[in-house]
């Protein structure tokens, strides 16, 4: 099949709106199927209502299946919208429950209030606010029922990265440049140079989402200036934060605007090779990524002579073997190249001698998905919402002792008390928030007396924690914080790759001391140990991972040393 | 060092080299091959790191350092299903280190052990995602989520 063009690819987007119009006497019925939705039973839910649409005959029904709706804590969940009516989200949807949605508003058009969430769809938000709470030429069908644009989790989140979710098959590359998909990377190939491209996210102060925040456009600066013919884009697609899931649910829902990032950056540093690098706990990810990829290279997006510009780039998906370390940019190299994931120190940097030590950059899922709305829309509206120094949006992962555990997307600066308190609904019920751990094992926690604090990467450094990938774990009062530094600590020390002393060694020492504290042994002594050695780690180890592995127990010693002090109290 | 022909099939071997074939001649291409490689016989023994050195070149060293760094890579054949408790941070806090050494001492089994009769191996994993659904537990690759430990015995009774 010869490759498609430019005009080919906005015929597909032309001919895909008109499609979604022509069926607009279609019922649609959206089946959120990410993992967490696939684990709470969604494929239950979706084969009980193709049976219903099978055995009722019933041809005027659209099923569209999509990645994470988001709000993981009322998965299963389906949208259900009849041709003229508002959107109806359910919640805690199974096989019985969705056979009567079928019968009572697919085809009765009833909504069945018992199982619905809410009204409208996430994507909408903006103009049923604008609209009062409703759309247009949609009939409002009960407003008893809230409105999405009403519920804190939805309303105060700003859909970037995220914007498709919900709403597109990931399967499907039409849905994609339907909403504007490629679009980024035809600018990019056809109206713009490397200079240019370069400016523009250099401008837009888009910094790295993987956690160090470094400026996207200064690491594709220094490798764009680099000489040689061969360079590399890659992907850090191993999210092994535990207790972290943004980039899984992102590379699920939404796979294509990660390749278009991704021919984007290659244009900007000349390469025509890249790979994604993905962590072989995310099947999932993997399977639609791989599928991504082959839809792209099918539509000339991919391959030597991409939408006849004669700009050669392609990518490969690379399965990670489980090694945590292998997130660190060094380590992640030496995984591709087929050998064990130690890291090296820095520099050389990637950007002159990386990945078989060619030029290479390395970019988080959640930074590359900004660049094509970065490219389409200019730096100045990326620029617009964040703080001074930190632009755009954030996507966390709320999840632990909280009501809405899910992915939610913010303007970066907001504070933590609106992602805990409002956003994620509050702690439990009859439980008392302690501190929220972000960045993981590499993190720290934001206790109570701090709740208020902007979360940005400036501000949650002076208060001993850090942006992190976007891990956000809330624990309530019932939760020791001597117990939760040594479960990092235990993490950090069996993935530590065992290359450097103060990796290998000094996690082990700072995990038989907490081991000791935690089994009621310890003493005085043993808590300045435990910092003295994690002021060593901090200084001599040889890798971020490692370098950081003493955060959440000092930044516990800083909050919490009364815990510390009481537990070795007896000795 | 086993007799690798008397451990695996005629049939498995054939696949084995068919994959050291292709995926021998990539650059990188060695966690990949093992990747497939212990798709096929379900564990890499010595016995197979030495078949993969000498058709690729790759020195045995390096393959066994390969395999005993990622924890995806065994050594030891695994039960019929394999459990994995996801020790994760947000499992964690939900749970999960009680559900861990409740299979722990119910089945008699230690990390990385399998259970006499061959039936389960007990792994810890270090997070699938699956956040929301805290504590998790994945048997043969199918996530449970919000699990207890008195549901436990109930999902597993399911594989036999």
């Amino acid at each position: 099949m010869p490759g498609k063009t430019v005009a080919d690819i906005n015929n597909i987007k032309n001919a895909a709106q008109n499609e979604n119009d022509a069926k607009k006497d279609l019922t649609k019925i959206y089946v959120h199927m990410g993992t967490c939705g696939i684990a709470s039973g969604a494929i239950d839910v979706l084969t009980a209502l193709r049976k219903e649409i099978k055995e009722n005959s019933f041809k005027n029904a659209k099923v569209i299946t999509t990645g994470c709706a988001g709000i993981c804590s009322k998965e299963p969940i389906i949208t259900v919208e009849v041709a003229g009516q508002e959107p109806i989200i359910y919640e805690d949807i199974n096989a019985e429950k969705v056979a009567e949605i079928f019968q009572k508003h697919i085809m009765g058009k009833k909504v069945v209030k018992e199982y619905a969430f809410a009204r409208g769809m996430e994507a909408q938000i903006k103009e049923r606010i604008k609209n009062n709470g409703k759309i247009p030429g949609q009939t409002v069908v009960d407003d008893s029922i809230q409105g999405i644009e009403e519920i804190p989790f939805f309303k105060l989140q700003e859909q970037r990265v995220m914007r498709n979710r919900g709403i597109i098959d990931p399967n499907k590359i039409d849905d994609y440049i339907a909403r504007d998909g490629y679009q980024g990377a035809i600018k990019a190939l056809t109206s713009m140079n490397s200079e240019e491209i370069i400016s523009e996210v250099l401008d837009s102060g888009l910094r790295g989402r993987g956690g160090a925040g470094f400026p996207t456009g200064l690491k594709w600066k220094f490798a764009a200036k680099e000489e040689n013919e061969i360079k590399y884009v890659l992907c850090n697609a191993d999210e092994g934060d535990p207790g972290a899931y943004m980039d899984r649910s992102v590379l699920e829902s939404d796979p294509h605007s990660i390749i278009e990032g991704m021919i984007i950056a290659a244009k900007a540093i000349d390469s025509h090779m890249g790979y994604i690098y993905c962590r072989a706990e995310y099947p999932l990810a993997v399977e639609t990524l791989n599928k991504a990829i082959k839809r792209a290279r099918a539509y000339g997006l991919l391959g030597k002579d991409i939408l006849g510009t004669g700009f050669e780039f392609d990518i490969e998906v690379y399965e990670g073997a489980g090694a945590f370390v292998c997130g660190e940019e060094t380590a992640l190299m030496r995984s591709i190249e087929g050998l064990r994931g130690n890291p090296r120190p820095k520099p050389p940097f990637p950007a002159h001698a990386g990945l078989w030590e060619k030029p290479t950059i390395l970019n988080n899922v959640e930074t590359l998905a900004n660049i094509p709305q970065i490219i389409v829309k200019g730096s100045e509206w990326f620029s617009s919402i964040g703080t001074e120094k930190s632009k755009g949006t954030k996507v966390f992962s709320i999840t632990g002792d909280i009501n809405n555990v899910g992915c939610v997307e913010v303007p970066i600066g907001t504070t933590l008390n609106t992602i805990v308190n409002e956003i994620g609904g509050g702690v439990l019920e009859g439980k008392h928030y302690k501190a929220a751990q972000l960045g993981g094992p590499s993190g720290g926690c934001i206790p109570l007396q701090h709740i208020d604090v902007p979360v940005d990467y400036e501000t949650l450094q002076e208060y001993g924690s850090i942006m992190g990938s976007g891990g956000l774990i809330v624990m309530c009062d019932d939760k020791s914080a001597v117990d939760i530094a040594r479960f990092f600590m235990e993490f950090c020390k069996e993935e530590a790759c065992g290359k450097c002393i103060p990796g290998r060694e000094g996690t082990k020492q700072m995990l038989n001391i907490l081991n000791k504290i935690c089994g009621g042994k310890g003493s005085k002594d043993d808590i300045e140990k435990l910092e003295e050695l994690g002021h060593v780690i901090q200084k001599t180890a040889l890798c971020a991972l490692c370098k950081t592995s003493a955060n959440p127990v000092l930044s516990t010693l800083r909050y919490f040393r009364n815990e510390y002090e009481e537990a070795v109290s007896k000795n | 060092m086993e007799d690798i022909t008397k451990t695996f099939s005629k049939e498995e071997l054939e696949e084995l080299d068919k994959i050291i074939e292709t995926e021998g001649k990539n650059p990188g291409g060695l966690i990949p091959l093992l990747e497939k490689a212990q798709g096929i016989l379900g564990y890499i023994p010595i016995s197979v790191q030495k078949r993969i050195a000498e058709k690729t070149g790759i020195p045995a060293n390096r393959i066994y350092g390969v395999v005993t760094f990622y924890s995806f890579f065994t050594m030891e054949s695994r039960a019929r299903h394999r459990i994995q408790v996801c020790l994760g941070t947000a499992c964690y806090v939900k749970g999960g280190k009680e559900i861990a050494e409740k299979i722990e001492n119910d089945y008699g089994i230690k990390v990385g052990e399998s259970t006499e009769d061959g039936r389960f191996t007990y792994e810890r994993a270090r997070c699938f995602g699956a956040c929301g659904l805290a504590p998790v537990m994945v048997v043969d690759g199918k996530v449970y989520g919000k699990i207890s430990v008195e549901n436990v015995d109930e999902i597993l009774s399911q594989y036999k």
